[in-house]
């Protein structure tokens, strides 16, 4: 049997594309014997970042672990949408207990197999923003705490999507959603608000942390990879777009994220012990509005009349992580 | 061995030889001692590769315990009051997920106002939730319910709560037998679990389950609950076998033969309402007691055939149903249905009130005078109710009732005993 069966595109990137680079470096998900952790069949929407970033996440892991990986979920659109019995899209072996305690339920997991003597299983927690930032943040910074053996892999879409869409510590400044809506003196999520967990993360002094975008196939694997390569407490936040909570189009859901990072907005970077090691260069910088347009949640900015205070505000933020992180060094 | 020893430790000697391998805990009063003994055993290696994780909430604890209970580890924590309720979204999930975890609650009431002394509140709070509760009537009874609810929880793969009066027990200096590794290991055997990730054989454990199924879900739970009083019986008999003495059990009957009046209680109030029982005895009152030593599952059958000749029932109870009284007295009632019996509820011991022979005496007397008011709060301070409600007809900002009621007493600091 050939590779050649499979197509792999990414139109529209930078990236060079998989058919064109050696074997050895085509990524996981393009590989005809990825394990399809979180297989077909499950019920996300249409163009859902987030099912796509658990599975490469995931198919990363497993070969990274061969194949030995257990994984626990949040709840949340991930585990609802994969999980009803008897329908479990789930090929590893998976746990759901509760909205907020995914890395302490994770904690005991890698407890039990150190009882055991079992050091060639990998542990991962996984959630959305709102399970990571929020509810679970007090089991997410014990577990970092204790430096416990837990890959934590947080899929963050910017609010409570399972819910109705609804605001989450990680919602985005002007962002419309079902609490924080677009009317009153100030349309959307209030600025000054919200929490940079990666960066609280760090603050841990973890063994690794790293920003990852469902956009960017390569690095997510590369990171993961990683990851699974280093013991003790472990941080991935993928930027991971919901077509439903964003207000995008199904089909653009690469193009949006890709764009909130090639605008500065979501920035990747590597962290260890808590230092930050390298951040991945933009190569061309757009402009917010570029990322913001494409997304009816922050259509109120667009007017008329337009709001270009806001406009300017959130392209501050992009062009103050360009500084802090040397995206365009 | 049998030897002078605190509640707690007794207990955390009695964990420790039943070899767990993941403890998780948070600290709380009255609980401290048990985990700090642990915490101290473990490291020293004495329990096998046991891990003792010092855990961020009462919440983390018991989800610690979720994902190593599901990977096969044998589990244990201990709480007590807010930790329990801190924990209780774990609390079901962990009886939904068939996972046999066994905790230790060290029986204290809840605030506000915050208390950190004996009632039973905490336990009373959790006792829908889905798990076994055993209450210890002494420390004997605290340690060898624990090494019973390890082989009950697995052999029904159920979880299983062991509840034990605050400082009453836990802090309390008593000859206890504390049996050694050769004796536990007969008794309970390897932890072998009915679920398990495992990377050889994938399975998805705690998926979402609707309408179609919830039902006999919940059923199958149900129906592990009541096996428990059919396996509880052969567990007494097995352990009386190994360990030369008779513990446990769903219930059991105290000078009962002729009793016309039944005072039942659960924990170790018991003691003083059998001391009671002797002194009205000597004055010819034909009173008996019964303990009731598994609440949940509630052995209906078994309680209703130890009252079979009796005419009035009086359940004494360390909670209150706000707004509604009893607890306990409202299963003792529902186990009774249709006979002709009277029954009394009377809440007593809250927030750590010592409960007197001389006042379980007077209740019982008064109870068969029928001058019982429903419910019944023993050695309840009338007078300081009554001007409380008076300054409220009177104040509209009158403050934290606490407070006055506390100043009414002219109690300086809280006095316990
Ligand atoms: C204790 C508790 N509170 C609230 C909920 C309701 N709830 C379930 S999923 C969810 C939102 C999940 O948001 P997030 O973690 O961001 O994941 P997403 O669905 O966006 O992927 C909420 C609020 C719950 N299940 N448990
Ligand atoms: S609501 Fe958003 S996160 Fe949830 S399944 Fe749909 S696209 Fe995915
Ligand atoms: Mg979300």
């Amino acid at each position: 049997m050939t590779t050649e069966r499979i197509k792999f595109y990414q139109t529209g990137t930078f990236t060079a594309g998989n058919r064109l680079l050696d074997e050895a470096t085509r990524t996981v998900q393009s590989r005809l014997d990825r394990t399809n952790s979180l297989n077909s069949g499950h019920r996300a929407c249409q163009g859902c970042g987030e099912a796509l970033g658990a599975r490469y996440a995931l198919d990363a892991a497993m070969r990274a672990s061969h194949n030995q990986l257990i994984a626990v979920n949040a709840t949340g659109c991930l585990e609802v949408f994969s999980s009803p019995y008897p329908e479990s899209a789930w090929q590893i072996p998976w746990m759901h207990s509760l909205f907020g305690n995914a890395p302490a339920v994770a904690s005991g997991i890698a407890a039990a197999l150190r009882a055991k003597r079992r050091d060639d299983v990998t542990v991962i927690a996984q959630g959305g923003d709102g399970a990571t930032v929020d509810i679970g943040f007090g089991c997410l910074s014990g577990m970092f705490e204790r430096n416990d053996d837990v890959l934590y892999l947080c899929y963050d879409n910017e609010a409570y999507m399972n819910t109705g869409i609804q605001r989450s510590g990680a919602t985005p400044p002007f962002a419309r959603t079902n609490t924080t809506q677009a009317v009153g003196e100030h349309p959307g999520n209030p600025i000054g608000n919200g929490k940079n967990v990666p960066r609280i993360a760090l603050a841990h002094g973890i063994p690794y942390v790293a920003t990852a975008s469902v956009a960017d196939l390569h690095d997510l694997e590369r990171k993961v990879t990683k990851a699974i390569g280093v013991r003790g407490a472990r941080y991935i936040h993928v930027h991971v777009p919901c077509p439903l909570g964003w207000g995008s189009d199904p089909a653009h859901t690469m193009k949006v994220a890709r764009l909130a990072v090639e605008s500065g907005l979501f920035p990747l970077f590597e962290a260890e012990f808590g230092k930050v090691i390298c951040s991945t260069p933009i190569r061309r910088k757009v402009p917010v509005e570029r990322y913001l347009e494409l997304q009816t949640r922050f259509k109120h900015l667009f007017g008329p009349p337009q709001d270009t205070e806001a406009l300017a505000a959130i392209q501050a933020m992009a062009d103050d992580n360009i500084a802090v992180y040397g995206l365009m060094e | 061995m049998r030897m002078q020893i605190e509640g707690s430790q007794a207990v955390a000697e009695a964990i420790a030889l039943c070899q767990p391998e993941v403890i998780a805990a948070y600290p709380i009063s009255p609980q401290t001692h048990i985990v700090e003994r642990l915490s101290r055993k473990t490291k020293q290696g004495h329990i096998g590769r046991c891990q003792f994780l010092n855990v961020e909430s009462e919440f983390a604890a018991l989800s610690v315990l979720i994902g190593a209970s599901a990977s096969g580890a044998r589990t244990y924590t201990a709480t007590s009051s807010q930790g329990l309720l801190f924990m209780a979204e774990a609390v079901y999930n962990v009886a939904g997920l068939g996972l046999p975890i066994v905790m230790t609650i060290a029986n204290r009431a809840i605030g506000a106002p915050i208390n950190i002394w004996n009632d039973h509140s905490d336990s009373m709070a959790l006792r829908d939730a889905g798990w076994i509760q055993l209450f210890a009537e002494d420390n004997q009874d605290a340690v060898d319910l624990h090494i019973q609810a390890f082989r009950l929880a697995e052999s029904l793969s159920c979880p299983v709560m062991v509840c034990m009066d605050g400082y009453v027990l836990t802090h309390a200096y008593e000859p206890v037998d504390v049996p050694d590794a050769v004796q536990v290991n007969a008794y309970l055997p390897p932890y072998d679990p009915v679920q398990v990730l495992d990377p050889e054989r994938p399975v998805s454990i705690g998926a979402m389950v609707g309408p179609e199924a919830f039902t006999e879900v919940k059923y199958f739970l149900h129906q592990q609950h009541l096996r428990a009083l059919e396996v509880m019986p052969e567990l007494v008999e097995a352990f009386e076998q190994h360990f030369q003495r008779r513990s446990g059990g769903l219930c059991s009957a105290y000078r009962m033969e002729d009793a016309d009046i039944a005072v039942i209680a659960m924990g170790s109030v018991i003691g003083t309402i059998k001391d009671a029982v002797d002194e009205l005895r000597n004055t010819g009152v034909r009173v008996g007691c019964v303990k009731i030593g598994c609440y949940r599952p509630f052995p209906k059958f078994q309680v209703s055939a130890l009252l079979e000749k009796t005419t009035r029932v009086i359940v004494v109870e360390k909670d209150l149903a706000v707004g509604m009284g009893g607890i306990v007295s409202a299963d003792v009632q529902s186990a009774l249905q249709g006979r002709q019996i009277s029954v009394h509820t009377v809440i007593a011991g809250l927030g750590g009130r010592s409960i007197s022979t001389s006042s379980l005496k007077h209740m019982i007397l008064e109870a068969r005078a029928e001058r019982l008011t429903e419910p019944y709060f023993l050695d309840l301070n009338k007078t300081v109710i009554e001007q409380e409600l008076a300054r409220r007809r009177d104040i509209r900002r009158a403050g934290p009732v606490a407070e006055h009621m506390l100043q009414t007493m002219n109690v300086i600091g809280t006095k316990v005993s």
